[in-house]
């Protein structure tokens, strides 16, 4: 058995081998959703199995439940045909195989040691524009994968070393960016390579048997770590809902629901209740629904390794008929929005088994935005971008205002940036006042993006959610604001018709569009947060006057002051 | 000849001492001294530490500073009350940073940004991205929100507009505006700041700056009064975070460039000494209560980050020497997790309470106990001078409680492990700056300076690979001693945002002409004696399409005014550079030219490190002075202890040894031998290496 000192500084190798991949694609890629976003993930995977073996800490956090799909996928398509080869590498981006949706492209490479596989690399990045209706690929109204993009099923990019260029050529012809999809596909195959000389360079060190034994009990460690978590917590069933406002297709909402169910040192989510499968792209593939648990597991026990012995103890029930189960061509181009419907549950089921655990649900949607047009020389621009809100309260304080999402660790691109590289300007990129969810503890704040255009005409398209069900509140906090979405007309503004998904709106120079963001959920009951922290808040804008009298019970003078006229701390006694 | 000596000292004001180094240029002699720092005015132990080694402060010729001042009042929020004035609709660029989170996993993080909601001002105003001013400014709507601001006790102001890095014409107009109604000099313009694109990162500078100018300010005013009223009549440079110095008008300006100063000026040193032994490539460590802090040198010079975040949201965007940073030092505290893997820190006990030998009630055992136990700290003789002597017993029972419980191991191998895992940590920053930046090894030395780190120094090498080991003679004063021969250095940026194709070259050349003017002037107007200058010119580059931009330096220019580069010659370097850090560059794509970088440096002149090697003559028998033993590999050895600072030039002593002095204990391991170089360095490498 390998030694527990050994195996502390193996950890530390192996984790640093794949955080130099993450780095490298982040630095060598094109297209922003990896540079600045860090849409891309890269790791260790198991020789059969395809299990997530170690994975790097800077790659979007979703990737790392998801990759083990796309792994195991490869092992069963190269033992189907029979002939794996050192250099070979796989390329596809199936996401009823490997999770997530078509814009996410997986490259997997078999690790040859003496012969045989010892284990595989993966890398996995977000390409700007991989074809179908809608530039960017987040189509509001697909109905199959087909009008969301091209679907490639694994093939071999490389075979024994050697680039099969007719691929690449397929590649680039489905798309409408065909130079950024090329730079990422280089950075991804870089990314590979140096884990490949890493990797040996380690087993040269150590020898193949001791890293094998590293693996095996790094898992073991992490499934024993997740048990004592589980363990104490109170045995018993704990549920919670929520809504996704629609499909795009029919407005009707969409219900994600979990028992969560605690016993011993194990842990059953169970997502029956949840709404069958929709015409529309808000369909997960189960693949994605067990990442977004996993997710959501490293977010409220934050010590539990990056591998895939934290799910030993975990029991996922997702029936098949459900909108978390999908197979092809269902479309999944809007998995993003599922997913943190997912962990929305899970935290608000969590924070009724353990209340300092848990936190307010965060903003909830990535709200997804492109503007497209023509250039006066002719040249296309497409401006894509993921757009931040509010995260929840918690047990510690108030949520962090203009967060990330749950599942990303992606920074914005700035304004300044935003407009030297397409033709727009904004008015407006401020805090959203009265956005984040009123509680103890308060949930960030959401944002307020307005943006005009400056060429003659474009095209937007929006993917967005919570235009009707706002992120909830944990432990007796309130419901965050709503997201909203204006697009201005010759005759004003308007709000689109599925709240916050729309396609093809062709607005004018001198147009606007406006966005605004919810915050995130409250935590605890908002009536016996400190008064010196709502006037605080009042005084800042995060909190308007009118808010803090309905939501808070305090009253503030125009002056911003305290009401004394109401009582000595400005809070009136409710009513018995 | 007068015989009066002429000093240049260099002083680094640390979290528990202020360090002195004094050079006498005139007899060529140096010493140290030691003092606590002082806080909250650093300058009572600055002053305290001087009168130490100097009579008369007429004697003094040069004082050249490392300060934390800037460092502490970011860390612990303690600059002064600042405003803001900026675009309509962007007053929360600030709050709003690049929309990230403190960790990746965990979603409780919080942010105060340093200048709250309600001193952020708008005014109506707006210039488009090409440089285009879309709306010009109303000066009486900007003093209007700067009597606001200054009746809402705003001590400070950082004006900051949007596109100001293509066109400043709207900010300098608000600036010329309040300084008619603001009662001090405290103001800046982002765009004089940092004329480089992207909002938040300039936000964030320039506003820092602001957050600075009053505090730092106003110390080093009180720092030069008291040297005056000592009698001192020379010259005052204060230690830049790019390892540069600047004269102390400057830095009241830019206060931001303070930052990392303390840190800066011991990689300087370490560079300098170095490669005067030999050693151009080196990577100091520096081990702490804390951490462990390492940077990279490679070729004499050492790497500088282009941003750097001093707390999270707190971003600084201007040229630094990169420090990364883990949280291992003396103090961390070693555990066993719930899946039963050692973990070292973060959490540590500092050096208050500190390890548990110390005796100060802490209970959990840290990397300093276990060093301890294994007998390579000598618990007669605590370094630093603070202790009588160390409580060895209750390391012991605190590390068989702590680790080696869990991990079934006794109390020796428990510690020995706590050592392997903290060594792996450090290897693992180490890597991160050497290997994953494409540098080998083999070609690098560990530096250790600071306290802690020449214990661990030897198992470093081994475990990265490393060549061998460079212990300076002085290992705790080493920043002080790189105060004072750190060159005088100014970084300027501005953006060009244009495709290399269509850029208007005269226009670039003309810019940057004018920066190395700037820059020159600068040098001139500080009244130091410099041995020579050199300016460096770099482009940010990239591909069409990518964010990220490779730093790309345009050949030499030795004579100013003669600095004209060609398209051909901007397209040679990008490649070369593109193809050095990425493998290969990429063909049929255009090349966006993003940042102009232009480094003005005055040589100051460097003193032989001669001056320090020990002067004895001796065969070094005497150094020796005891033997104990020391736990190894699973036994028990016996080592020869040696004092220090009185080995000869040319000594070598085979492994296990311990050698001690009074600011650090080294410890050489048995396949490991230490030679004392002819400036007095120690040298541990592979034994018949």
């Amino acid at each position: 058995m390998i030694d527990p000192v050994t195996l502390a500084v193996l950890k530390g190798r192996l984790e640093q081998i794949a955080d130099e991949m993450d780095a490298t694609l982040f630095r060598s890629a094109f297209n922003p959703i990896i540079a600045e976003a860090h849409d891309a993930s890269h790791g260790l995977y198991d020789a059969n199995s395809g299990a997530t073996l170690v994975q790097g800490k800077s790659g979007l956090p979703v990737f790392v439940g998801a990759m083990a799909f796309a792994v195991k996928a490869v092992i069963d398509k190269a033992q189907a045909d029979g002939n794996l080869a050192p250099g070979d590498v796989y390329i596809f981006n199936d996401p009823y195989d490997g999770g997530t949706h078509l814009s996410d492209f997986k490259l997997v490479r078999p690790y040859f040691r003496n012969g045989e596989v010892f284990c595989y690399l993966a890398s996995v990045g977000h390409w700007h524009d991989v074809g179908g209706n809608v530039p960017g690929n987040y189509n509001p109204v697909a109905t199959e994968s087909f009008q969301e993009g091209m679907l490639i099923p694994p093939v071999k990019l490389f075979e024994k070393g050697a680039l099969r260029q007719d691929i690449v050529d397929i590649l680039r012809a489905n798309s409408r960016l065909p130079g950024s999809l090329y730079g990422d596909l280089s950075g991804q195959i870089n990314a590979l390579e140096l884990g490949d000389k890493r990797l040996s360079e380690l087993l040269d060190d150590y020898g193949d048997a001791v890293v094998r034994e590293a693996f095996r009990e790094l898992q073991a460690r992490a499934a024993r770590l997740m048990r004592a978590n589980i363990e104490e917590l109170p045995d018993g069933t704990y549920s919670c809902e929520d809504w996704l406002d629609n499909d795009g297709i029919l407005d009707a909402p969409l219900k994600i629901a979990l028992d969560l169910t605690i016993s011993g040192d194990t842990m059953t989510l169970d997502f029956s209740r949840s709404s069958p499968a929709c015409a529309g792209p808000v369909n997960i593939a189960r693949s994605t629904a067990v990442a977004s648990v996993y997710v959501a597991i490293k977010h409220l026990f934050t010590d539990v390794p990056a591998n895939a012995g934290v799910l030993d103890p975990v029991s996922i029930v997702i029936p098949d008929a459900t909108l978390l189960s999908v197979s092809a061509p269902k479309p999944v181009g809007g998995y993003t929005e599922t997913i943190l419907r997912v962990i929305d549950v899970i935290f608000g089921a969590m924070a009724k088994a353990a209340p300092d655990r848990s936190n307010g649900c965060a903003y909830g949607t990535i709200n997804a935005l492109s503007l497209a047009g023509h250039r006066k020389d002719g040249r296309r621009w497409v401006m894509f971008s993921f757009f931040g809100g509010g995260h929840g309260g918690h047990p510690e304080g108030d949520g962090l205002n203009h967060g990330n999402a749950p599942i990303s660790t992606a920074t914005i691109p700035p304004v300044e940036i935003l407009e030297a590289a397409y033709p727009v300007f904004f008015t407006q990129w401020a805090l959203r006042p009265d956005s984040g969810g009123p509680g103890r503890h308060r949930g960030g704040l959401g944002a307020i993006y307005e943006i005009e255009l400056l060429e003659e005409h474009a095209e937007v398209f929006l993917f967005g959610e919570r235009g009707r069900y706002a992120p909830s509140g944990v432990v007796g906090g309130g419901k965050a604001a709503l997201n909203k979405f204006f697009y201005e007309q010759a005759d004003g503004f308007h709000e689109p018709p599925m709240a916050s998904k729309m396609v093809g709106i062709r607005i004018a120079r001198g147009q606007r569009l406006r966005l605004e963001t919810p915050g995130g959920g409250g935590y605890g009951d908002a009536r016996t947060r400190d008064p010196g922290a709502v006037l605080r808040d009042v005084q800042l804008g995060y909190v308007t006057r009118e808010a803090a009298a309905r939501d808070y019970g305090v009253s503030v003078t125009e002056a911003g002051a305290l009401d004394p006229a109401v009582a000595e701390d400005g809070r009136k006694v409710p009513e018995s | 000849m007068s015989g009066r000596p002429a000093y240049v000292i260099g002083v680094d004001v640390g979290g528990t001492f202020t360090d002195v180094f004094f050079l006498d240029e005139a007899s060529g002699r140096c010493g140290v001294a030691k003092v606590p720092s002082t806080r909250p005015d650093q300058s009572l132990g600055f002053m305290e530490g001087i009168r130490l080694g100097v009579d008369d402060f007429a004697d003094i010729a040069t004082v050249v500073h490392g300060t934390t001042v800037g460092t502490n009042a970011l860390l612990e929020r303690k600059g002064a009350r600042t405003g803001i004035i900026t675009t309509q609709g962007f007053r929360d660029a600030l709050e709003m940073r690049r929309r990230d989170r403190p960790r990746t996993w965990g979603l409780w993080g919080q942010f105060e940004p340093v200048v709250p909601r309600d001193l952020r001002l708008e005014v109506t105003e707006r210039t488009l991205a090409d440089g285009t001013l879309r709306t010009e400014i109303d000066p009486e709507d900007v003093k209007d929100r700067a009597r606001g601001l200054i009746e809402a006790g705003a001590e400070s102001l950082c004006v900051v507009f949007i596109n100001a890095y293509a066109n400043p014409e709207n900010e300098r107009k608000a600036l010329e505006a309040v300084r008619s109604v603001w009662p001090n000099d405290h103001i800046v313009a982002s765009s004089d700041i940092l004329p480089e694109i992207r909002e938040f990162e300039r936000t964030s500078t320039a506003t820092l700056n602001a957050y600075l100018q009053p505090p730092v300010g106003t110390y080093l005013q009180r720092l030069e009064e008291a040297l005056k009223d000592g009698g001192f009549d020379g010259q005052v440079l204060i230690v830049q975070s790019n390892g540069g110095v600047m004269s102390v008008e400057t830095a009241r300006r830019r206060p931001i460039r303070t930052a990392l100063s303390g840190p800066a000026a011991g990689v300087i040193a370490s560079a300098h000494i170095a490669k005067s032994a030999g050693f151009p490539n080196v990577i100091t460590c520096d081990m702490g209560g804390t951490s462990f802090d390492v940077s990279l040198v490679a070729g004499g010079e050492s790497a500088l980050a282009a941003q750097t975040a001093i707390d999270f949201g707190m971003v600084v965007r201007m040229p630094m020497i990169e420090i990364t940073t883990i949280g291992a030092g003396g103090g961390s505290i070693a555990w066993v997790d719930r899946g039963g893997l050692l973990q070292i820190g973060p959490e540590s006990a500092g050096s208050d309470p500190g390890p548990v030998c110390y005796g100060l009630g802490n209970d959990r055992p840290t990397v300093t106990d276990a060093n301890l136990v294994l007998g390579r700290i000598n618990a007669e003789k605590p370094i630093g001078g603070k202790l009588e002597r160390l409580d060895v017993e209750a390391a012991r029972q605190a590390i068989a409680a702590g680790v080696g419980e869990a991990l079934n191991l006794d109390v020796m191998g428990a510690a020995e492990a706590i050592i392997r895992v903290a060594n792996s940590r450090m290897a693992g920053a180490i890597r991160l700056v050497s290997i994953e930046r494409g540098h080998n090894p083999a070609d690098f030395a560990a530096m250790p300076f600071g306290g802690g780190g020449a214990l661990h120094a030897g198992a470093l090498i081994k475990e990265v690979g490393l060549k061998s080991a460079l212990v300076p003679r002085y290992p705790g004063v080493t920043s002080a001693l790189g105060c004072t021969i750190a060159d005088m250095r100014h970084d300027f940026v501005q953006t060009v945002n244009g495709l290399l194709d269509e850029l208007d070259l005269a226009a670039l050349n003309s810019r940057m002409a004018e920066l190395a003017e700037e820059g020159h002037a600068m040098l001139n107007r500080a009244a130091v004696r410099f041995g020579g200058s050199d300016i460096v010119f770099a482009l940010d580059m990239s591909y069409l399409g990518q964010t990220h931009t490779v730093d790309v330096t345009l050949p030499a220019h030795d004579k100013p005014g003669a600095h004209a580069v060609t398209r051909a010659q901007i397209t040679e370097a990008f490649e070369a550079r593109y193809k050095e850090v990425y493998g290969r560059p990429l063909e049929g794509i255009r090349v966006r030219v993003l940042n102009l970088r232009v480094s003005v440096i005055g040589r100051r002149p460097k003193f032989d490190l001669k001056l320090l090697a020990p002067d004895s003559e001796t065969s070094g028998d005497e150094a020796l002075i005891g033997r104990r033993r020391v736990w190894v590999d699973g036994a028990w050895r016996d080592a020869a202890i040696y004092e220090r600072l009185r080995m000869p030039v040319g000594k070598v002593v085979p492994g296990p040894a311990i050698l001690e002095q009074p600011d650090t204990t080294i410890f050489i391991e048995p396949d490991l031998e230490g030679r004392t170089d002819e400036f007095g360095n120690l040298v541990i490498a592979r034994k018949g290496g």
